[in-house]
Protein backbone atom coordinates (compact mmCIF):
# COMPACT_ATOMS: atom_id res chain seq x y z
CA UNK A 1 0.00 0.00 0.00
CA UNK A 2 2.58 2.39 0.40
CA UNK A 3 6.03 2.75 -1.44
CA UNK A 4 7.81 3.93 1.73
CA UNK A 5 7.78 2.71 4.79
CA UNK A 6 8.97 5.99 5.93
CA UNK A 7 6.56 8.05 5.08
CA UNK A 8 4.07 6.25 7.37
CA UNK A 9 6.85 7.47 10.09
CA UNK A 10 7.64 10.65 8.92
CA UNK A 11 4.58 11.91 6.72
CA UNK A 12 4.62 15.33 5.08
CA UNK A 13 1.41 17.72 5.50
CA UNK A 14 1.03 17.09 1.56
CA UNK A 15 2.94 15.21 -0.51
CA UNK A 16 4.16 17.18 -3.67
CA UNK A 17 1.79 20.22 -2.55
CA UNK A 18 2.57 23.20 -1.45
CA UNK A 19 4.70 24.18 1.80
CA UNK A 20 2.50 25.37 4.87
CA UNK A 21 2.68 29.10 4.61
CA UNK A 22 4.09 29.82 1.36
CA UNK A 23 1.07 31.33 -0.19
CA UNK A 24 1.90 33.81 2.27
CA UNK A 25 4.32 36.50 1.49
CA UNK A 26 5.30 38.01 4.49
CA UNK A 27 7.05 41.24 3.57
CA UNK A 28 10.96 41.33 4.14
CA UNK A 29 10.87 37.27 4.80
CA UNK A 30 13.88 37.44 2.42
CA UNK A 31 15.28 40.50 3.81
CA UNK A 32 15.74 39.53 7.15
CA UNK A 33 18.78 37.53 7.98
CA UNK A 34 20.79 36.82 10.95
CA UNK A 35 24.06 34.60 10.37
CA UNK A 36 25.61 33.54 13.30
CA UNK A 37 27.82 31.49 10.99
CA UNK A 38 29.73 34.33 9.16
CA UNK A 39 29.77 36.62 12.24
CA UNK A 40 27.79 38.92 10.51
CA UNK A 41 24.37 40.38 11.14
CA UNK A 42 22.39 41.86 9.20
CA UNK A 43 19.68 43.93 11.39
CA UNK A 44 17.95 46.27 8.19
CA UNK A 45 14.00 45.47 9.18
CA UNK A 46 11.41 46.06 7.30
CA UNK A 47 7.79 47.13 8.46
CA UNK A 48 5.49 44.15 9.09
CA UNK A 49 2.33 45.84 11.12
CA UNK A 50 1.67 49.51 9.92
CA UNK A 51 0.11 52.22 9.78
CA UNK A 52 -0.24 55.27 6.54
CA UNK A 53 -0.62 58.85 7.11
CA UNK A 54 -0.61 61.00 9.67
CA UNK A 55 -1.69 64.89 8.86
CA UNK A 56 -0.36 68.18 11.17
CA UNK A 57 -2.01 71.30 10.43
CA UNK A 58 -1.19 74.23 12.74
CA UNK A 59 -4.61 76.53 13.13
CA UNK A 60 -4.50 80.25 15.27
CA UNK A 61 -3.82 78.89 18.66
CA UNK A 62 -3.21 75.81 18.49
CA UNK A 63 -2.57 72.87 15.96
CA UNK A 64 -4.17 69.54 15.19
CA UNK A 65 -3.26 66.18 14.30
CA UNK A 66 -5.49 63.43 12.30
CA UNK A 67 -5.15 59.86 10.84
CA UNK A 68 -6.82 56.48 11.13
CA UNK A 69 -6.92 53.79 13.20
CA UNK A 70 -5.63 50.59 10.96
CA UNK A 71 -2.91 48.00 11.52
CA UNK A 72 -1.83 46.70 8.11
CA UNK A 73 -0.34 43.38 7.92
CA UNK A 74 0.71 44.11 4.81
CA UNK A 75 -2.16 44.37 2.63
CA UNK A 76 -4.56 42.72 4.84
CA UNK A 77 -6.60 45.48 6.99
CA UNK A 78 -5.84 43.61 10.34
CA UNK A 79 -6.34 45.97 13.55
CA UNK A 80 -9.17 47.88 12.85
CA UNK A 81 -8.55 50.21 16.39
CA UNK A 82 -4.81 51.21 16.59
CA UNK A 83 -4.23 54.11 18.44
CA UNK A 84 -1.94 55.54 16.21
CA UNK A 85 -2.37 58.96 18.12
CA UNK A 86 -1.94 59.65 21.59
CA UNK A 87 -1.37 61.88 23.80
CA UNK A 88 2.18 62.46 25.61
CA UNK A 89 1.00 64.91 28.37
CA UNK A 90 -1.10 68.23 28.33
CA UNK A 91 1.09 70.31 25.93
CA UNK A 92 2.12 67.05 23.28
CA UNK A 93 0.91 64.81 21.22
CA UNK A 94 2.50 61.89 19.04
CA UNK A 95 1.33 60.70 15.90
CA UNK A 96 2.88 57.76 14.08
CA UNK A 97 3.31 56.73 10.45
CA UNK A 98 4.94 52.72 9.88
CA UNK A 99 5.69 50.15 11.59
CA UNK A 100 3.14 49.20 14.51
CA UNK A 101 5.75 47.23 17.17
CA UNK A 102 8.30 50.28 16.57
CA UNK A 103 5.47 53.40 17.36
CA UNK A 104 4.51 50.63 20.57
CA UNK A 105 8.08 50.26 21.94
CA UNK A 106 8.93 53.95 21.67
CA UNK A 107 5.14 54.29 23.36
CA UNK A 108 6.42 52.63 26.30
CA UNK A 109 9.86 54.37 26.71
CA UNK A 110 7.99 57.89 26.27
CA UNK A 111 5.72 57.42 28.60
CA UNK A 112 8.26 56.26 31.39
CA UNK A 113 9.93 59.47 29.97
CA UNK A 114 6.86 61.30 31.21
CA UNK A 115 6.09 59.47 34.67
CA UNK A 116 10.09 60.08 35.58
CA UNK A 117 9.09 64.35 35.01
CA UNK A 118 6.03 64.00 37.04
CA UNK A 119 8.11 61.81 40.06
CA UNK A 120 10.78 64.91 39.47
CA UNK A 121 8.27 66.82 40.35
CA UNK A 122 9.81 70.34 39.39
CA UNK A 123 7.55 72.10 37.67
CA UNK A 124 9.41 70.72 34.30
CA UNK A 125 7.53 68.88 31.93
CA UNK A 126 8.40 66.87 28.49
CA UNK A 127 7.44 69.42 25.53
CA UNK A 128 7.07 69.36 22.02
CA UNK A 129 10.29 70.90 20.83
CA UNK A 130 12.16 68.62 23.26
CA UNK A 131 10.36 65.20 22.58
CA UNK A 132 10.74 66.40 18.67
CA UNK A 133 14.86 66.34 19.09
CA UNK A 134 14.98 63.61 21.83
CA UNK A 135 12.99 61.48 18.90
CA UNK A 136 15.38 62.74 15.83
CA UNK A 137 18.62 61.37 18.08
CA UNK A 138 16.45 57.93 18.80
CA UNK A 139 15.93 57.50 15.09
CA UNK A 140 19.15 58.55 13.73
CA UNK A 141 21.18 56.43 16.56
CA UNK A 142 19.21 53.01 15.31
CA UNK A 143 19.70 53.92 11.53
CA UNK A 144 23.67 54.26 12.37
CA UNK A 145 23.64 50.63 13.68
CA UNK A 146 22.09 49.79 10.57
CA UNK A 147 18.70 48.90 12.91
CA UNK A 148 16.50 51.35 12.47
CA UNK A 149 12.50 51.94 13.94
CA UNK A 150 10.43 51.86 10.87
CA UNK A 151 8.24 55.05 11.28
CA UNK A 152 8.00 58.29 10.92
CA UNK A 153 6.53 60.65 13.46
CA UNK A 154 4.58 63.94 13.85
CA UNK A 155 5.21 65.73 17.27
CA UNK A 156 2.64 68.78 17.70
CA UNK A 157 2.02 70.69 20.83
CA UNK A 158 2.27 74.15 22.40
CA UNK A 159 5.77 75.73 23.37
CA UNK A 160 5.57 78.47 25.29
CA UNK A 161 2.03 79.90 24.11
CA UNK A 162 2.88 78.85 20.26
CA UNK A 163 1.72 76.12 18.58
CA UNK A 164 4.71 73.56 17.51
CA UNK A 165 4.54 70.87 14.41
CA UNK A 166 7.67 68.55 14.03
CA UNK A 167 8.55 65.48 11.87
CA UNK A 168 11.10 62.88 12.46
CA UNK A 169 11.55 60.21 9.83
CA UNK A 170 12.99 56.51 10.42
CA UNK A 171 16.87 58.05 9.40
CA UNK A 172 16.00 61.11 11.56
CA UNK A 173 15.45 63.70 8.70
CA UNK A 174 13.78 66.07 11.25
CA UNK A 175 12.44 69.76 10.23
CA UNK A 176 9.20 71.87 11.50
CA UNK A 177 6.46 73.02 9.65
CA UNK A 178 2.63 74.52 9.46
CA UNK A 179 1.42 71.69 7.82
CA UNK A 180 2.90 68.35 7.43
CA UNK A 181 1.49 64.86 6.31
CA UNK A 182 3.32 61.34 6.42
CA UNK A 183 3.45 58.77 3.67
CA UNK A 184 0.43 58.42 1.23
CA UNK A 185 -0.77 61.71 2.99
CA UNK A 186 2.47 63.80 1.57
CA UNK A 187 1.45 63.03 -1.78
CA UNK A 188 -2.33 63.44 -1.57
CA UNK A 189 -3.28 65.32 1.75
CA UNK A 190 -0.34 68.22 1.88
CA UNK A 191 -1.25 70.01 -1.65
CA UNK A 192 -4.65 70.40 -0.43
CA UNK A 193 -3.55 71.48 2.55
CA UNK A 194 -1.11 74.06 1.36
CA UNK A 195 -3.86 75.10 -0.82
CA UNK A 196 -6.04 75.59 2.26
CA UNK A 197 -3.61 77.91 3.80
CA UNK A 198 -2.49 79.55 0.93
CA UNK A 199 -6.04 80.96 0.68
CA UNK A 200 -6.20 81.49 4.34
CA UNK A 201 -3.08 81.69 6.44
CA UNK A 202 -4.39 81.98 9.92
CA UNK A 203 -7.08 79.63 10.17
CA UNK A 204 -9.81 78.83 12.87
CA UNK A 205 -9.66 75.78 14.80
CA UNK A 206 -13.34 75.31 13.09
CA UNK A 207 -11.68 75.46 9.42
CA UNK A 208 -8.58 73.13 10.48
CA UNK A 209 -10.61 70.86 11.30
CA UNK A 210 -13.04 70.77 8.46
CA UNK A 211 -9.70 71.47 5.48
CA UNK A 212 -8.38 67.98 7.85
CA UNK A 213 -11.50 66.25 7.75
CA UNK A 214 -11.59 66.81 3.70
CA UNK A 215 -8.03 65.48 3.46
CA UNK A 216 -8.84 62.26 5.55
CA UNK A 217 -11.97 61.58 3.56
CA UNK A 218 -9.62 61.99 0.37
CA UNK A 219 -7.11 59.51 1.54
CA UNK A 220 -9.92 57.01 2.92
CA UNK A 221 -11.14 57.05 -0.91
CA UNK A 222 -7.55 57.31 -2.58
CA UNK A 223 -5.46 55.39 -0.04
CA UNK A 224 -5.89 50.97 -0.08
CA UNK A 225 -4.15 51.14 3.36
CA UNK A 226 -6.82 53.95 5.14
CA UNK A 227 -10.07 52.95 7.27
CA UNK A 228 -12.82 55.22 7.50
CA UNK A 229 -12.34 55.28 11.69
CA UNK A 230 -10.23 58.49 12.65
CA UNK A 231 -8.26 60.44 15.43
CA UNK A 232 -8.35 64.01 16.10
CA UNK A 233 -6.22 65.64 18.36
CA UNK A 234 -6.74 68.94 19.09
CA UNK A 235 -4.00 70.88 21.08
CA UNK A 236 -4.86 74.53 21.77
CA UNK A 237 -3.67 76.30 25.11
CA UNK A 238 -6.59 74.40 26.93
CA UNK A 239 -4.91 71.48 26.61
CA UNK A 240 -5.03 68.15 24.80
CA UNK A 241 -8.12 66.67 23.54
CA UNK A 242 -8.15 63.60 21.30
CA UNK A 243 -11.76 62.86 19.57
CA UNK A 244 -11.13 58.83 18.79
CA UNK A 245 -13.34 56.32 16.34
CA UNK A 246 -14.34 59.29 13.92
CA UNK A 247 -16.08 57.51 10.77
CA UNK A 248 -16.91 59.99 8.22
CA UNK A 249 -19.70 60.45 5.56
CA UNK A 250 -18.70 58.97 2.29
CA UNK A 251 -20.42 58.88 -1.10
CA UNK A 252 -19.43 55.78 -3.56
CA UNK A 253 -22.23 57.27 -6.56
CA UNK A 254 -19.10 57.49 -8.85
CA UNK A 255 -18.22 53.65 -8.40
CA UNK A 256 -20.89 52.78 -10.73
CA UNK A 257 -19.29 55.28 -13.72
CA UNK A 258 -16.37 52.92 -13.67
CA UNK A 259 -16.62 50.22 -15.71
CA UNK A 260 -14.81 47.10 -17.05
CA UNK A 261 -14.39 46.05 -13.27
CA UNK A 262 -17.65 43.80 -12.91
CA UNK B 1 7.50 23.08 -7.98
CA UNK B 2 5.08 26.35 -7.30
CA UNK B 3 5.69 26.41 -3.66
CA UNK B 4 8.82 27.28 -4.47
CA UNK B 5 7.94 29.69 -7.68
CA UNK B 6 5.84 31.79 -5.14
CA UNK B 7 8.30 32.28 -2.87
CA UNK B 8 10.93 33.49 -5.04
CA UNK B 9 11.08 37.28 -4.94
CA UNK B 10 12.85 37.44 -8.34
CA UNK B 11 9.31 37.35 -10.16
CA UNK B 12 8.00 40.28 -11.60
CA UNK B 13 6.15 42.56 -9.58
CA UNK B 14 7.96 41.29 -6.43
CA UNK B 15 8.98 44.51 -4.08
CA UNK B 16 11.34 43.95 -1.65
CA UNK B 17 12.04 46.82 0.93
CA UNK B 18 15.59 48.68 0.59
CA UNK B 19 16.71 50.41 2.99
CA UNK B 20 19.34 53.25 2.96
CA UNK B 21 21.00 55.09 6.02
CA UNK B 22 21.03 57.89 3.72
CA UNK B 23 19.05 60.10 1.52
CA UNK B 24 19.65 63.28 -0.63
CA UNK B 25 17.04 66.41 0.63
CA UNK B 26 18.52 68.80 -2.03
CA UNK B 27 19.42 72.51 -1.52
CA UNK B 28 22.47 74.25 -2.84
CA UNK B 29 24.81 76.76 -0.94
CA UNK B 30 26.54 79.57 -2.21
CA UNK B 31 29.19 82.04 -1.04
CA UNK B 32 31.25 85.14 -1.91
CA UNK B 33 34.45 86.28 0.29
CA UNK B 34 35.35 90.00 0.08
CA UNK B 35 38.23 92.35 1.17
CA UNK B 36 36.16 92.84 4.96
CA UNK B 37 32.68 90.82 4.54
CA UNK B 38 32.14 87.53 4.07
CA UNK B 39 28.41 86.72 2.08
CA UNK B 40 26.71 83.04 2.77
CA UNK B 41 22.98 81.85 1.20
CA UNK B 42 21.18 78.55 1.13
CA UNK B 43 17.50 78.12 -0.53
CA UNK B 44 14.73 77.25 1.98
CA UNK B 45 13.68 73.96 0.24
CA UNK B 46 13.86 70.61 1.83
CA UNK B 47 13.14 67.59 -0.65
CA UNK B 48 12.64 63.74 -0.55
CA UNK B 49 12.40 62.19 -3.71
CA UNK B 50 9.96 64.53 -5.72
CA UNK B 51 8.38 65.50 -2.54
CA UNK B 52 8.73 68.91 -0.58
CA UNK B 53 8.91 68.17 3.00
CA UNK B 54 9.11 72.24 3.92
CA UNK B 55 9.80 74.95 1.81
CA UNK B 56 11.11 77.28 4.41
CA UNK B 57 14.33 74.93 5.99
CA UNK B 58 17.44 77.53 6.19
CA UNK B 59 20.57 75.51 5.25
CA UNK B 60 22.47 78.16 7.40
CA UNK B 61 23.65 77.62 10.59
CA UNK B 62 25.15 80.47 12.50
CA UNK B 63 28.23 79.71 14.74
CA UNK B 64 29.15 82.68 16.13
CA UNK B 65 29.14 86.61 15.35
CA UNK B 66 32.36 86.10 12.70
CA UNK B 67 31.20 82.58 10.92
CA UNK B 68 28.74 81.02 9.73
CA UNK B 69 27.85 77.13 8.59
CA UNK B 70 25.97 76.02 5.16
CA UNK B 71 25.35 72.69 4.56
CA UNK B 72 23.18 70.69 2.68
CA UNK B 73 23.07 67.05 1.50
CA UNK B 74 21.73 64.25 3.86
CA UNK B 75 19.82 66.03 6.19
CA UNK B 76 19.92 63.74 8.91
CA UNK B 77 23.72 63.91 8.74
CA UNK B 78 23.50 67.95 8.13
CA UNK B 79 21.15 67.79 11.86
CA UNK B 80 23.80 65.56 13.87
CA UNK B 81 26.69 67.22 12.30
CA UNK B 82 25.69 71.22 13.33
CA UNK B 83 24.11 69.52 16.29
CA UNK B 84 28.05 68.47 17.50
CA UNK B 85 29.69 71.37 15.86
CA UNK B 86 27.65 73.75 17.97
CA UNK B 87 27.98 71.69 21.22
CA UNK B 88 31.87 71.86 20.09
CA UNK B 89 31.57 76.09 19.65
CA UNK B 90 29.97 75.95 23.12
CA UNK B 91 33.13 73.99 24.92
CA UNK B 92 35.55 76.36 23.22
CA UNK B 93 33.71 79.46 24.69
CA UNK B 94 33.52 78.74 28.15
CA UNK B 95 37.12 77.05 27.86
CA UNK B 96 38.77 79.58 26.64
CA UNK B 97 36.44 82.81 27.33
CA UNK B 98 36.34 83.37 23.57
CA UNK B 99 34.29 82.27 20.43
CA UNK B 100 36.52 80.34 17.79
CA UNK B 101 37.92 81.82 14.96
CA UNK B 102 36.65 81.33 11.15
CA UNK B 103 40.16 79.32 10.40
CA UNK B 104 39.58 77.26 13.85
CA UNK B 105 36.17 76.34 12.67
CA UNK B 106 37.63 75.55 9.58
CA UNK B 107 40.10 72.77 11.07
CA UNK B 108 37.24 71.54 13.06
CA UNK B 109 34.98 71.23 10.29
CA UNK B 110 37.56 68.93 8.50
CA UNK B 111 38.25 66.84 12.00
CA UNK B 112 34.91 66.40 12.23
CA UNK B 113 34.43 65.09 8.90
CA UNK B 114 37.11 63.21 8.73
CA UNK B 115 36.39 61.40 11.61
CA UNK B 116 33.85 59.90 10.17
CA UNK B 117 35.61 58.78 7.00
CA UNK B 118 34.40 54.93 6.54
CA UNK B 119 30.66 56.03 7.84
CA UNK B 120 30.56 59.28 6.15
CA UNK B 121 28.16 62.69 7.10
CA UNK B 122 26.38 62.49 3.53
CA UNK B 123 26.86 66.62 3.23
CA UNK B 124 28.49 69.55 1.28
CA UNK B 125 29.80 71.85 3.99
CA UNK B 126 30.70 75.72 3.25
CA UNK B 127 31.94 77.61 6.50
CA UNK B 128 32.02 81.56 5.75
CA UNK B 129 33.51 84.26 8.22
CA UNK B 130 36.07 86.55 8.84
CA UNK B 131 39.13 85.53 9.94
CA UNK B 132 41.35 87.41 13.28
CA UNK B 133 42.19 90.29 10.54
CA UNK B 134 38.87 90.66 9.82
CA UNK B 135 39.14 89.91 6.12
CA UNK B 136 36.59 87.42 4.37
CA UNK B 137 37.45 84.14 4.24
CA UNK B 138 35.69 80.92 3.25
CA UNK B 139 36.20 77.48 3.64
CA UNK B 140 34.97 74.59 1.40
CA UNK B 141 34.77 70.57 2.24
CA UNK B 142 33.89 66.98 0.75
CA UNK B 143 31.84 64.78 2.90
CA UNK B 144 34.92 63.28 4.30
CA UNK B 145 36.59 66.46 5.52
CA UNK B 146 39.10 67.86 2.49
CA UNK B 147 38.86 71.54 3.24
CA UNK B 148 40.14 74.48 0.59
CA UNK B 149 40.35 77.86 1.04
CA UNK B 150 38.15 79.83 -1.70
CA UNK B 151 37.24 83.40 -2.40
CA UNK B 152 33.69 81.88 -4.00
CA UNK B 153 32.03 78.75 -3.85
CA UNK B 154 28.68 76.91 -5.25
CA UNK B 155 27.83 73.70 -3.25
CA UNK B 156 24.99 71.09 -2.55
CA UNK B 157 22.68 70.27 -5.49
CA UNK B 158 23.25 72.97 -7.66
CA UNK B 159 26.39 73.40 -6.86
CA UNK B 160 28.23 71.75 -10.52
CA UNK B 161 25.65 73.62 -12.27
CA UNK B 162 26.59 77.79 -10.31
CA UNK B 163 30.32 77.05 -10.02
CA UNK B 164 31.49 77.72 -13.56
CA UNK B 165 28.83 81.09 -13.17
CA UNK B 166 30.98 82.38 -10.52
CA UNK B 167 34.00 81.62 -11.95
CA UNK B 168 33.20 83.75 -14.69
CA UNK B 169 31.22 86.17 -12.58
CA UNK B 170 33.32 86.34 -9.32
CA UNK B 171 36.33 85.18 -10.26
CA UNK B 172 36.68 86.62 -14.01
CA UNK B 173 38.15 83.39 -15.31
CA UNK B 174 39.59 83.04 -18.53
CA UNK B 175 39.12 87.25 -19.22
CA UNK B 176 41.97 89.21 -20.47
CA UNK B 177 42.65 92.02 -18.09
CA UNK B 178 45.12 93.15 -15.24
CA UNK B 179 44.98 92.42 -11.53
CA UNK B 180 41.95 90.55 -9.90
CA UNK B 181 39.54 93.55 -7.89
CA UNK B 182 37.98 92.54 -4.73
CA UNK B 183 34.70 91.84 -5.37
CA UNK B 184 32.26 94.80 -4.15
CA UNK B 185 29.42 93.51 -1.48
CA UNK B 186 26.72 95.20 -3.95
CA UNK B 187 28.11 92.98 -6.98
CA UNK B 188 28.54 89.56 -5.07
CA UNK B 189 24.77 90.09 -3.30
CA UNK B 190 23.98 90.31 -7.30
CA UNK B 191 25.92 87.37 -8.45
CA UNK B 192 24.38 85.40 -5.52
CA UNK B 193 20.79 86.43 -6.31
CA UNK B 194 21.02 85.64 -10.02
CA UNK B 195 22.26 82.17 -9.15
CA UNK B 196 20.35 81.02 -6.84
CA UNK B 197 16.94 82.14 -9.66
CA UNK B 198 19.13 80.30 -12.30
CA UNK B 199 19.46 77.32 -9.88
CA UNK B 200 15.68 77.27 -9.57
CA UNK B 201 15.30 77.02 -12.84
CA UNK B 202 17.03 74.19 -13.61
CA UNK B 203 17.10 72.56 -10.62
CA UNK B 204 14.45 70.81 -9.27
CA UNK B 205 15.37 70.62 -5.00
CA UNK B 206 16.13 74.04 -5.62
CA UNK B 207 13.79 76.29 -4.66
CA UNK B 208 11.12 78.47 -2.72
CA UNK B 209 13.13 80.83 -1.07
CA UNK B 210 16.95 82.02 -0.45
CA UNK B 211 18.54 83.03 3.04
CA UNK B 212 21.41 85.30 2.89
CA UNK B 213 23.79 85.95 5.94
CA UNK B 214 26.16 88.83 5.25
CA UNK B 215 28.94 88.78 7.84
CA UNK B 216 30.51 92.15 8.43
CA UNK B 217 32.66 92.80 11.91
CA UNK B 218 29.57 94.34 12.88
CA UNK B 219 27.87 90.95 12.76
CA UNK B 220 25.51 88.88 10.53
CA UNK B 221 23.22 90.81 8.59
CA UNK B 222 19.96 88.12 7.49
CA UNK B 223 18.13 88.59 4.11
CA UNK B 224 15.66 86.93 2.43
CA UNK B 225 14.23 86.60 -1.11
CA UNK B 226 11.62 84.71 -2.61
CA UNK B 227 12.56 81.73 -5.17
CA UNK B 228 10.24 79.93 -7.63
CA UNK B 229 8.06 77.54 -5.58
CA UNK B 230 7.28 74.96 -8.40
Amino acid sequence: MYANPNSIINPSLWPNGPAPGCFFNFPGANVTSTSSSSGIITRTQSPVTTGTSILGLVFDGGVMLAGDMLGSYGSMAKFRSIERTIKVNNSTVLGATGDIADFQHLKAIIEQKVIDEDCADDGFTLKPKALHTWLTRVLYNRRSKFDPLWNTFLVAGIEDGEPYLGCVDKIGTAFSDSKIATGYGAHIALPLMREGLEKKPQMTQEEARALLINCLRVLFYRDCRALNKHQIATITKEGVTIENNIELDTNWEVANFVIGYE
Amino acid sequence: MFGQAILNDNLPGAKQHHWSPYTDNGGTIVAVAGDDFAIIASDTRLIQGYSILSREQTKLFKLSEQTVLGVSGCWCDVLTFTRTLEARMKMYLHEHLKPMSTPAVAQLVSTMLYHKRFFPYYVSNIVAGLDQDGKGTLYSYDPVGHCEKNRYRAGGAAGAMLQPLLDNQVGLKNMKGGVLPDITKEKALMVIKDSFISAAERDTSTGDGVIINIITKSGVEVMHFPLRKD
